[in-house]
């Protein structure tokens, strides 16, 4: 039988459950380690070489190193732990959640100073809201290409 | 004996632990935050507890992956505040009550709650952010803490109706203590906000205040919200919520006793990717 996962038609949502832990085991021990000093200068001194101590899969390596949240959470990252990849670099979590979005960090500011983002049409898979597959990536990035 | 005189309500977005510690609440962009906090600060010396009982989570700190407890009371004599990755906030170290929370703990656990019991841990924001919007910048906390953490980081999280039996279970305990002591109990985190994928930002204040709403009014109507409706809603990170139901479930009327009054209510967005929600409520 399998288990009850409604929440997998909410778009551009990945929830961070039981299957999702297990596949981002290594990657979010991993960003755990960032939390150490030490860690996070051996870390940027050879980001290569200490992801390579770490039994993680090579794309959870790739999606790292291109620091491309959405793809390390596709991998079972979860964004509290991907947060110590962001604290390493400088970043706060309003510019770690606006670089998964495709705005530009003043795209994803003014957004939120206006309210932040509707739910209208972005509370299932198939409605027309700005989260939705279609109308990726949103801001300056998605106009680019159209 | 011990008594629940008081319930607190509030977000605990760490950029708002940054702005005090960086001096920036009277910033634009801050000021109309803190001064919905003025009212509270001024509350809570007033109203001084002896113990406050903490409810918040901890976001990949003191918990990796290693172990994911569900429901965990913090035992010790003291916490001290975490390293988050930008350095620990620079507050006062958190001084615990072991001799309640252990009794809490026993209560608790012989009511059917299996909690685990924790007796080293660093606090990370979730639980100094809502202490320094309470109390400002004192040189030490006006209270001993005792810190309770409930997963909402990885799913399944438990139910809302879960925390507020809880929460009830917590009351219990407390009034079976043979000191007398003022206790608040704080339920924190929320509102609405996502931190993930292309729906970051989402915000929903129709939402958060019609809960709110039920959450005061009517708290067993609101703690049948179903995860999903918090998800689908609030966002991913909106369910933090179910942890207001802890505190409320500890409130007298849901014990019978009488309503509790309403002290303060406040609702602003945005604070960084959050909509921040504040409610006081006391016992009559």
């Amino acid at each position: 039988m399998s288990l009850e996962k409604p929440y997998l038609d909410v778009p551009g949502t990945i929830i961070f459950d039981a299957e999702q832990s297990r596949k981002g085991y290594w990657l979010n021990q991993f960003c755990m380690s960032l939390m150490k000093a030490e860690n996070r200068e051996r870390f940027k001194a050879d980001e290569r070489a200490y992801l390579d101590e770490w039994p993680m899969t090579e794309e959870q390596k790739q999606a790292v190193l291109a620091r491309d949240l959405n793809w390390c959470m596709r991998t079972g990252g979860n964004i509290y732990f991907l947060a110590k990849i962001g604290a390493t670099d400088g970043k706060s979590f309003q510019q770690m959640a606006g670089s998964m979005t495709g705005m530009t960090e003043d795209e994803y500011r003014a957004m939120m100073m206006a309210g932040g983002r509707s739910p209208e049409g972005n509370r299932y898979i198939g409605e027309d809201g700005d989260a939705q597959a279609h109308r990726q990536p949103q801001g300056a990035a998605g106009k680019k290409g159209a | 004996m011990a008594k629940i005189t008081a319930s607190v309500y509030t977000s605990h977005v760490p950029a708002i632990g940054a702005a005090i510690d960086l001096d920036k609440t009277q910033e634009p962009y801050w000021q109309p935050l803190f001064q919905g906090y003025e009212f509270s600060k001024q509350w809570m010396k007033d109203n001084k507890p002896d113990v406050i009982f903490l409810v918040y989570n901890d976001h990949a700190t003191a918990f990796s992956l290693d172990f994911i407890p569900t429901f965990a009371i913090g035992t010790a004599a003291e916490y001290q505040p975490a390293d988050e990755g930008w350095g620990p906030r620079p507050v006062p170290k958190v001084v615990g009550h072991p001799e309640l929370a252990s009794h809490i703990a026993q209560s608790v656990i012989q009511q059917d709650f299996d909690l685990t019991i924790v007796n080293k841990m660093d606090v990370d924001h979730g639980l100094t952010v809502p202490l320094s919007l309470m109390c400002g910048q004192p040189e030490a906390w006006p209270c001993p803490v005792i810190p309770f953490a409930v997963n909402v980081v990885q799913y399944p999280v438990p139910s809302g109706r879960r925390c507020f039996q809880l929460g009830q279970a917590i009351r219990k305990a407390v009034e079976s203590f043979d000191e007398d002591l003022n206790v608040h109990i704080w339920g924190t985190g929320g509102m609405s906000h996502q931190l993930q994928g292309a729906r970051a930002g989402l915000i929903n204040r129709e939402w958060d205040n019609a809960w709110l709403d039920k959450m005061i009014n009517d708290p067993v109507a609101c703690a049948d919200t179903p995860h999903i409706d918090y998800v689908r809603e609030a966002g991913s990170e909106g369910i933090e919520l179910v942890m207001w139901l802890i505190a409320r479930g500890a409130m007298a009327d849901v014990a019978g006793g009488p309503k509790p009054k309403l002290a303060h209510r406040f609702y602003h967005v945005p604070a960084s990717n959050t909509a921040v929600g504040h409610v006081i409520l006391e016992n009559q």
